[in-house]
């Protein structure tokens, strides 16, 4: 094996990542891997799970990514500085600016919403009738739970429409439960 | 008077961050290659969905840069050169003309499709970047021109640059509308 011929990703530097591609090219893509992932299911939840799964695989990559480049490397510890991530720093890198606002449940301590008036996914979907509880935005749901998750907080991140669309963040009790203690000390 | 550059900024494109494609496109690739056995098949797959994404960004393109026919197949290379720096937001050479004149080449020393993209062994026989051959294919039948497009060096695979290769076969009589055929 020569050294020369290998030289793997990681041998490369990182980029600043502020690379640019048209929306339309963007917005052609995310139909093509809406019609990928419809043409392999028969009804829109199993639709939606296709679509949630796909976000997970694009989240899991950017903590990676987004810890090295804006955060050198340091990771998070409570859950309030994790979600303010997600909302600001997230938010910007991936679609230029932050989500529009994050909410604690009145009724459950366990729940947070996201909520964005026009996300970026659904800008050129019109969704049919026959299909109206249909949000493609379950991709970022997706994207929001891997990198939750993958960061140690485990969630299940779901996508409605409310106030445009609202990402419902459903903490485990032991995620809750680990935050309280750490507040405590 | 306005004087325009050369640059594509005129053309007032929105944008989005690059990673995002990078990684949506990964995403979705990964996914076709563990729903299908075989690697070719991928291959296709992706090259019609470039394809399908190719049908509809010429109209896009048609519509921002207010363009006319082509007089010629280095007219049309030009064009494409334009639409890559539009869309892709690199600008790729245009080069190794054929004899005839009915071949040639497009060379990307970068692309966003394969940034922090890296092939597994028993991948290499992935064409990752035939989702470009076949926008180029769609877009141009769109406009009465029957092309073949495939990958000559690919950087996923170790080569200096991705080198895109496109043959003009005919020109269409009849522009038939999209999706049938």
């Amino acid at each position: 094996m020569s050294l020369n011929k290998n030289r793997s990703i990681l041998d490369k530097p990182l980029s600043r990542g502020k690379g640019e591609v048209s929306l339309s090219c963007f917005a052609l893509l995310f139909s093509e891997v809406v019609q990928y992932c419809q043409n392999k299911s028969q009804t829109v939840p199993e639709l939606q799970t296709r679509l949630h799964d796909l976000g997970q695989t694009v989240g899991v990559k950017l903590i990676d990514l987004y810890f090295v480049r804006e955060r050198n490397g340091k990771r998070e510890i409570k859950l309030l500085n994790i979600l303010l991530f997600v909302k600001s720093t997230l938010w910007k890198a991936l679609f230029g600016r932050e989500a529009d606002k994050l909410e604690h449940s009145n009724d459950d301590e366990n729940t947070y919403y996201l909520m964005e008036k026009d996300p970026l996914v659904n800008k050129f979907i019109s969704v049919p009738k026959d299909k109206s509880s249909l949000n493609c935005a379950v991709f970022i749901a997706g994207i929001i739970e891997a990198v939750l998750t993958g960061t140690g907080f485990s969630a299940k991140v779901t996508a409605h429409w409310h106030k445009g669309t609202t990402y419902m963040v459903k903490f485990d009790e032991a995620v809750i439960a680990r935050d309280k203690q750490l507040e405590e000390r | 008077m306005v004087i325009m550059s050369r640059s594509t900024s005129k053309f007032d494109t929105k944008k989005v961050n690059s990673e995002l494609v990078t990684l949506t496109y990964g995403a979705l690739v990964a996914q076709m290659v563990k729903d299908l056995e075989n690697t070719d098949d991928v291959s296709k797959q992706l090259e019609r969905l470039g394809y399908n994404m190719g049908i509809r960004l010429i109209e896009d393109f048609l519509a921002k840069t207010n363009t006319g026919r082509c007089f010629d197949l280095k007219d049309t290379a030009d064009k494409i050169q334009t639409a890559f720096k539009m869309y892709l937001g690199v600008q790729p050479n245009v080069s190794n003309w054929s004899a005839a004149g009915d071949e040639f080449s497009f060379i990307l020393d970068s692309n966003p499709l394969t940034d922090l993209v890296e092939l597994p062994d028993d991948l290499k026989s992935l064409k990752y970047c035939n989702l470009i051959c076949g926008a180029i294919r769609g877009a141009l039948e769109m406009v009465q021109l029957d092309v073949q497009s495939w990958i000559v060096q690919d950087q996923l695979k170790g080569d200096q640059n991705t080198e895109i290769r496109v043959k003009f076969i005919r020109r269409l009589e009849d522009a038939m509308p999209a999706g049938e055929e």
